[in-house]
C-alpha cells in the first residue's frame, strides 16, 4: 500500500520536475522547429550556477530562490547569445543545427568539468522546505511536494504569458504558421531570440529546482536530454497542456517502470514516444506535425 | 578529370602502405578505427546526406550487429556463422527501423530514430540476461579468413581496408545509379518525385537497407576490433558522434564522411593524449565548422578553394579546377 | 585554477628539480639511460570523473613527493583519459602500450573497463595495477599480468557483512547497488558474509548508473533493520539525501566507494552515522598517511579518498618491485614475480602483501561518519571504529572452498526466504 502510494506521489513530483525541464524545450521546438540538443546542458549549467550561488562560492550566500532566478537569467542570456550568433544563421538547416547544438553541449559539459571539477555538487534544500510530512501511511519530503507547487506556478505563469499577452499571441501565431506570422508584421527573428532565451532560462531554473533532489554531476545533461525529448514528443511540441500531460505520463512510466519492470524500464519509457510518432505525429496535444 | 584520378591513386597508395610509413602499431590501429567508422559514416550518409533523412539512432543498429556477433561467438558458434547472422540481424532490424521511421521525415524522423536508438540502448543496458548489461561481452578471437590470422594490427588493418574499399565502390555505384539519383530527388523534391510516378517510400526504404548493410558491416568490424561490446557503444552519444562525422565532413558527399570520421577519431584518440580539454576542442571545432562552412569541411574547402582561384588565378585555371571539385561534391 | 596541476607544467617543474638533483648526486649510468615510463588509464570526463581525477592526483602527489623518480630512475608519466567507455579504454591502452611503450599501466577505474582490456594486456604482457573490481581477474580467471593493491569489489563488503551481523547485531538487510559487475560483487560479498554470521538478505535491488531519482527503489524498503548501499561517485550523495528525506531511518552500511573520504565535503547531515568499510582511511594515524594526505591537500586543495590513495599505493608497490628487480622491467615474468612478492610495512593504508593470484592482503577499516575535529576543516569525518588486519580476498573461507563457488553475480548467492 505504502509502495503504491509513494510511487504515485513521486510520479507527480518527478513529472513536475520534467515539466519544468521540458516546457522551455517545447516552446523552442514548437516555434523554431530546432532539435535543441543543448537543452540537457542548459539544465545542468543552471544547476551548477544555482549550487554556486546557494553555496556562496563568490563570498556571499544567496537565498535559494534568488539563486534560481539569477541562474535562470544568466543561462537565458547565454541562450540569447547562442541564438543570435549561431542558430540565427541556420534557419531550416537541421543538420547544421544538430552539429552546432551538439558542439555547444560538448563545450558546456567540458566547461562545467573544468570549473566545478568532477566532484558531485549538492544543492542545499531551502531552509523553509527542509523536512518531511506524513501522508497517510507514508512520509514524504516537503521539498518534493513544493516542486509540484513550483511547477503549477510556472505552468500558470506560462499560460498567462502565452494566452494573455501580446508576446504570447505572437508566439502562438509563430507556432501555428511562421510564414503567416511574418506576413502580418510579427518580427519573427526577434521573437526567436526571446523564445530561445526564455526556454534556456526555464531549463536552468529547472536545474536549480532539481538540484536539491538530484545533486549535480558530470553526465547529468546526457541523462536529462532524452527525458525532455520524450515528454515533448509525447505531449506535442509547442503545447503547454501537452507538456503538462506528457511530463505526468513519463513521471508515472519512469517510477513504475524502474520499480516493477527494471529490465524493460527504458523500453517502457521510449515506446510511447515511438507509438505517438507513428499514430499521432503531432503528439497528444500538439498543434503541428514535426 | 586527370587530377582526380591521380589524387585517387595517391590516396590508394597511401592507404595500402600505411603500415610502412605510420610510426608504429598504435597509429595503424587508429587508422583501422578511422576506416570502420568511415564505413559507418558512409552508411549513415546515404540516409542523412543523399536522402535528407537525419537518423540519430544509428549506433543502435551498429550495436545490434555487434551484439549479435558477440553473442553468437560467446555461445560457441564459428566466425563465418557469427558474421553472416550478424549482418542478417542488422538488415532485419534496419527493415523494422525503416518501416517505423519512414512514416515521418524532417525533425520527426530525427526524433523517431532517436527514440528507437534509445530503446535499443535501453535493452542493451538493462536486458542483462542477453547482453550482460554494463559488463559487456568479450570476444576472445578474431576470424582467420583463408588461413590468415587477423590478430596483428597490420593484418586487421588490411582486412578493414579491403572491406572499406569494397564499401566505397558500393556507395559510388549507388550514388551514380538511377536509384541514387532518385533518392536525391526525394530529398530535394519529394512531391515532384511522387507526381512523376516514383514510389518515394520504396526508394527511401532501399536506401535504408543499403545504409543498414554498411552499418552492420561496420558493427562487425567494430566488435572484432575492440573484441568487446557494451551499451556505451550504442548510446545517444555514439549515434550523435556518427552523425557529427557525416555533417562535419560534408553530408551528401563521398569524401565528407571519411574526413569527418578521421577528424572525430583523431581528436578523440590522438589529440586527447595531448590536450586535456579535448571535448571542448571537439565542440569548438563543430561550432567553427558551422560558422565558416555550414555545408561541411569537404564542400566548404572546395568552395573556399574555388573562391581563392577566382581571386588569384586566371580564368583558364578556374575552368580546370571547378569540374574536378564539383566531382568531389557528388 | 590552482587545483588543476596539469601534466605539462608538472613535468617541467619536476624535470628541473630532477636535473638539479642529478647534478648533485650522480646515479649509475644505466638507471639514467632511459626514463621509466608509467602510464595511467583514468576517467576525466563523464559520471565517473570524480574518482578518475582523484586517481591522477594520487599519482601526481606520489611523483612530487619522490622527486619524480622511481627506484632511482626518472619517471615519464603519461596520463590517458578513457572517457569511462570500454572502446575508449581499449584505444587508450593501445596508445600507452603500442605508442608510448610504457613499462607499467596503472588503472583503469571501472570494472567494465578492465574487462574490456584484460585479454589485451595479457597478450602484450604489460604489468597492470588497478583498483577496478572484476573479482575473477584475481580469482577464477586470473590474469598473470594483473595486480590489485586496492581490493576486490567484495573484499571490503565481506568485512562489512561480518561487522553488520556480529558487531551491530543486525538480522535482516536489503542491498541496493549499481546494475553491473562491481555492484553484484559488492553485494554478493556482503550477503555471503552477512548470512554466514546469521543475517539474512531480504532483497537486492539493482539501479542503473546515473539514475537521478532513487525513489522507485526506496519505496521497496520495508521490514528490515539495516540497508547496504554500494554506490560510487555522485551516487552516495543523491541516494543518502533522498533516503533521509523520505523518512527512512534504518542504519546504512557501505563499502569503499559509498563512504569515500573524498565525498565528505559534499555530504550533509543525512550521512551522519553511516558505516563504511574501506581499505584506506584518511584518519589512519601513521606518518606515511599524514605525509600523503597533507601533500595531496597542499597540491590540490582536496582530501584524498579511496581512489587517490589507491593509486598512490600502486606507485609504492611499483617502486618496491622495481628496486627488487634491479631497476628494469625487461623480463616481464620476473617483474610480475617481483610485484607479487612486494611486502610493504608502511603505506598510507598500512602494511600490505599479495596472494599468489595478485590480490592484496591488507587492513580494512570500519568507519562511522561523525562530526569530529579534523585537520582539513571538514564538517564530517570518517572515524575508524574497528580495524580488521590482513584480510584476504577469500575472507575467512579457505581459498579452495571460496573458488569452488561461482563468482558473485546478480543471482549469486541466491536470496533465501527471511
Amino acid at each position: 500500500m505504502t509502495f503504491w502510494l509513494l510511487l504515485t506521489v513521486n510520479s507527480i513530483t518527478f513529472g513536475s520536475l520534467l515539466f519544468l525541464l521540458a516546457a522551455g524545450f517545447s516552446l523552442i521546438f514548437g516555434l523554431m522547429r530546432i532539435p535543441n540538443l543543448t537543452h540537457g546542458s542548459l539544465f545542468m549549467l543552471g544547476a551548477y550556477f544555482g549550487a554556486t550561488f546557494v553555496g556562496g562560492m563568490l563570498g556571499m550566500m544567496f537565498n535559494f530562490w534568488v539563486a534560481a532566478v539569477m541562474a535562470a537569467l544568466l543561462v537565458a542570456a547565454f541562450g540569447a547569445v547562442i541564438e543570435r550568433l549561431l542558430l540565427r544563421r541556420l534557419p531550416g538547416q537541421q543538420m547544421a543545427q544538430v552539429l552546432v547544438t551538439l558542439g555547444i553541449s560538448f563545450i558546456v559539459a567540458d566547461f562545467c568539468l573544468m570549473v566545478w571539477g568532477g566532484d558531485p555538487v549538492a544543492v542545499a534544500t531551502p531552509d523553509t522546505l527542509v523536512g518531511s510530512v506524513r501522508l497517510g501511511p507514508m512520509i514524504f519530503p516537503i521539498y518534493r511536494i513544493a516542486v509540484i507547487g513550483i511547477a503549477v506556478v510556472v505552468a500558470i505563469a506560462l499560460w498567462l504569458l502565452l494566452d494573455r499577452t501580446r508576446l504570447g499571441a505572437m508566439i502562438r501565431a509563430g507556432v501555428d504558421d511562421p510564414d503567416m506570422a511574418r506576413v502580418v508584421g510579427i518580427r519573427v527573428s526577434r521573437l526567436f531570440t526571446i523564445v530561445f532565451a526564455l526556454g534556456a532560462g526555464i531549463a536552468a531554473f529547472a536545474g536549480v529546482i532539481g538540484g536539491p533532489i538530484l545533486t549535480v554531476y558530470p553526465g547529468l545533461d546526457q541523462y536529462m536530454l532524452p527525458l525532455a525529448l520524450v515528454v515533448v514528443i509525447l505531449g506535442g511540441s509547442g503545447s503547454l497542456l501537452g507538456s503538462v500531460v506528457g511530463s505526468l505520463i513519463i513521471g508515472v512510466l519512469y517510477n513504475f517502470g524502474q520499480a516493477l519492470l527494471p529490465e524493460l524500464a527504458y523500453f517502457v519509457l521510449f515506446l510511447p514516444m515511438v507509438l505517438v510518432l507513428l499514430l499521432r505525429p503531432q503528439g497528444l496535444f500538439g498543434r503541428f506535425i514535426p | 578529370m586527370k587530377t582526380r584520378i591521380i589524387a585517387l591513386l595517391l590516396a590508394l597508395v597511401a592507404l595500402v602502405t600505411v603500415p610502412y610509413w605510420m610510426p608504429g602499431a598504435y597509429y595503424i590501429n587508429v587508422t583501422s578505427q578511422i576506416l570502420f567508422y568511415a564505413i559507418f559514416a558512409l552508411g549513415l550518409n546515404i540516409l542523412a546526406g543523399y536522402g535528407g533523412l537525419v537518423s540519430l539512432g544509428h549506433a543502435g543498429l551498429l550495436g545490434i550487429s555487434a551484439y549479435a556477433a558477440a553473442y553468437l561467438l560467446h555461445a560457441g558458434f564459428g566466425h563465418p556463422v557469427a558474421i553472416i547472422i550478424a549482418l542478417i540481424a542488422g538488415l532485419i532490424s534496419m527493415a523494422v527501423y525503416a518501416v517505423l521511421s519512414l512514416r515521418t521525415t524532417g525533425i520527426g524522423f530525427i526524433m523517431i530514430t532517436l527514440a528507437l536508438g534509445e530503446i535499443i540502448w535501453g535493452l542493451a543496458y538493462r536486458w542483462i540476461s542477453i547482453t550482460n548489461g554494463d559488463n559487456g561481452i568479450n570476444v576472445h578471437s578474431r576470424p582467420m579468413p583463408f588461413g590468415f590470422s587477423l590478430a596483428s594490427p597490420t593484418a586487421f588493418y588490411y582486412a578493414t581496408l579491403v572491406v572499406f574499399l569494397v564499401c566505397i565502390v558500393i556507395v559510388t555505384i549507388f550514388v551514380r545509379s538511377p536509384l541514387g539519383a532518385a533518392l536525391m530527388g526525394t530529398r530535394d523534391q519529394p512531391r515532384r518525385m511522387n507526381a512523376l510516378g516514383y514510389h518515394v517510400w520504396a526508394i527511401r526504404f532501399w536506401a535504408c537497407m543499403l545504409s543498414g548493410l554498411l552499418t552492420a558491416i561496420a558493427g562487425v568490424l567494430f566488435v572484432y576490433y575492440n573484441q568487446f561490446i557494451s551499451p556505451q557503444a550504442v548510446d545517444l552519444t555514439a549515434s550523435a558522434e556518427a552523425l557529427l562525422m557525416v555533417i562535419s565532413g560534408g553530408a551528401g558527399t563521398l569524401l565528407g564522411p571519411i574526413v569527418g570520421a578521421a577528424l572525430v577519431v583523431i581528436v578523440k584518440s590522438v589529440v586527447s593524449g595531448f590536450i586535456e580539454r579535448w571535448n571542448m576542442l571537439l565542440g569548438a571545432i563543430f561550432v567553427v565548422i558551422v560558422i565558416f562552412m555550414p555545408e561541411g569541411l569537404v564542400p566548404g574547402t572546395a568552395r573556399l578553394w574555388r573562391l581563392a582561384w577566382r581571386q588569384f588565378g586566371t580564368s583558364r585555371d578556374d575552368d580546370a579546377a571547378a569540374p574536378s571539385k564539383a566531382g568531389a561534391e557528388q | 585554477m590552482s587545483r588543476k596541476l596539469t601534466r605539462r607544467t608538472f613535468m617541467t617543474a619536476t624535470a628541473a628539480g630532477a636535473a638539479a638533483a642529478t647534478f648533485k648526486f650522480p646515479t649509475p649510468a644505466i638507471a639514467q639511460a632511459a626514463p621509466f615510463k608509467l602510464g595511467l588509464l583514468t576517467v576525466k570526463t563523464g559520471p565517473l570523473a570524480q574518482g578518475g581525477i582523484q586517481m591522477e592526483q594520487g599519482v601526481l602527489t606520489w611523483l612530487k613527493l619522490h622527486g619524480n623518480k622511481m627506484a632511482g630512475r626518472k619517471v615519464e608519466f603519461i596520463s590517458a583519459d578513457t572517457g569511462g567507455k570500454p572502446a575508449g579504454t581499449k584505444t587508450k591502452a593501445q596508445e600507452l602500450i603500442e605508442r608510448d611503450k610504457v613499462d607499467v599501466i596503472l588503472g583503469p577505474l571501472a570494472a567494465f573497463e578492465l574487462l574490456a582490456i584484460s585479454d589485451y594486456i595479457r597478450e602484450h604482457k604489460t604489468p597492470t595495477l588497478s583498483l577496478a573490481g572484476a573479482d575473477d581477474i584475481t580469482q577464477r580467471k586470473p590474469n598473470p599480468y594483473f595486480l590489485r593493491p586496492s581490493a576486490t569489489s567484495s573484499q571490503a563488503m565481506h568485512v562489512m557483512g561480518h561487522y553488520t551481523a556480529k558487531e551491530m547485531g543486525k538480522k535482516k538487510a536489503i542491498c541496493i547497488d549499481y546494475d553491473f559487475a562491481f555492484g553484484y560483487e559488492q553485494q554478493g560479498g556482503f550477503q555471503a558474509a552477512f548470512e554466514k554470521d546469521g543475517g539474512c538478505v531480504a532483497n537486492k535491488l539493482w539501479v542503473p548508473l546515473g539514475t537521478p531519482d532513487y525513489t522507485p527503489y526506496l519505496a521497496q524498503m520495508t521490514g528490515i533493520d539495516v540497508l547496504c548501499q554500494g554506490f560510487a561517485g555522485s551516487g552516495p550523495l543523491a541516494f543518502m539525501k533522498q533516503y533521509a528525506n523520505i523518512g527512512l531511518k534504518f542504519p546504512v552500511v557501505t563499502g569503499e566507494t559509498g563512504g569515500d573520504d573524498a565525498l565528505l565535503h559534499a555530504f550533509g547531515d543525512e550521512a551522519l552515522g553511516m558505516m563504511s568499510t574501506c581499505p584506506y582511511t584518511l584518519d589512519l594515524d601513521t606518518d606515511a598517511n599524514k605525509k600523503f594526505a597533507q601533500a595531496m591537500f597542499k597540491n590540490f586543495k582536496v582530501v584524498p579518498g579511496f581512489y587517490a590513495a589507491g593509486l598512490y599505493i600502486n606507485c609504492d608497490v611499483v617502486e618496491a618491485a622495481l628496486k627488487a628487480s634491479g631497476g628494469t622491467t625487461h623480463d616481464k615474468e620476473k617483474f610480475m614475480a617481483a610485484l607479487k612478492a612486494v611486502k610493504l610495512k608502511d603505506t598510507p593504508r598500512g602494511p600490505i602483501s599479495f596472494d599468489h593470484l595478485g590480490n592484496v592482503v591488507g587492513n580494512f577499516y570500519v568507519r562511522r561518519i561523525e562530526k569530529a575535529k579534523n585537520p582539513y576543516g571538514l564538517k564530517l569525518w570518517n572515524k575508524t571504529v574497528k580495524t580488521y588486519e590482513n584480510v584476504s580476498q577469500f575472507w575467512t573461507w579457505p581459498e579452495k572452498e571460496f573458488l569452488a563457488h561461482p563468482v558473485y553475480s546478480r543471482n549469486y548467492p541466491p536470496l533465501k526466504k527471511c
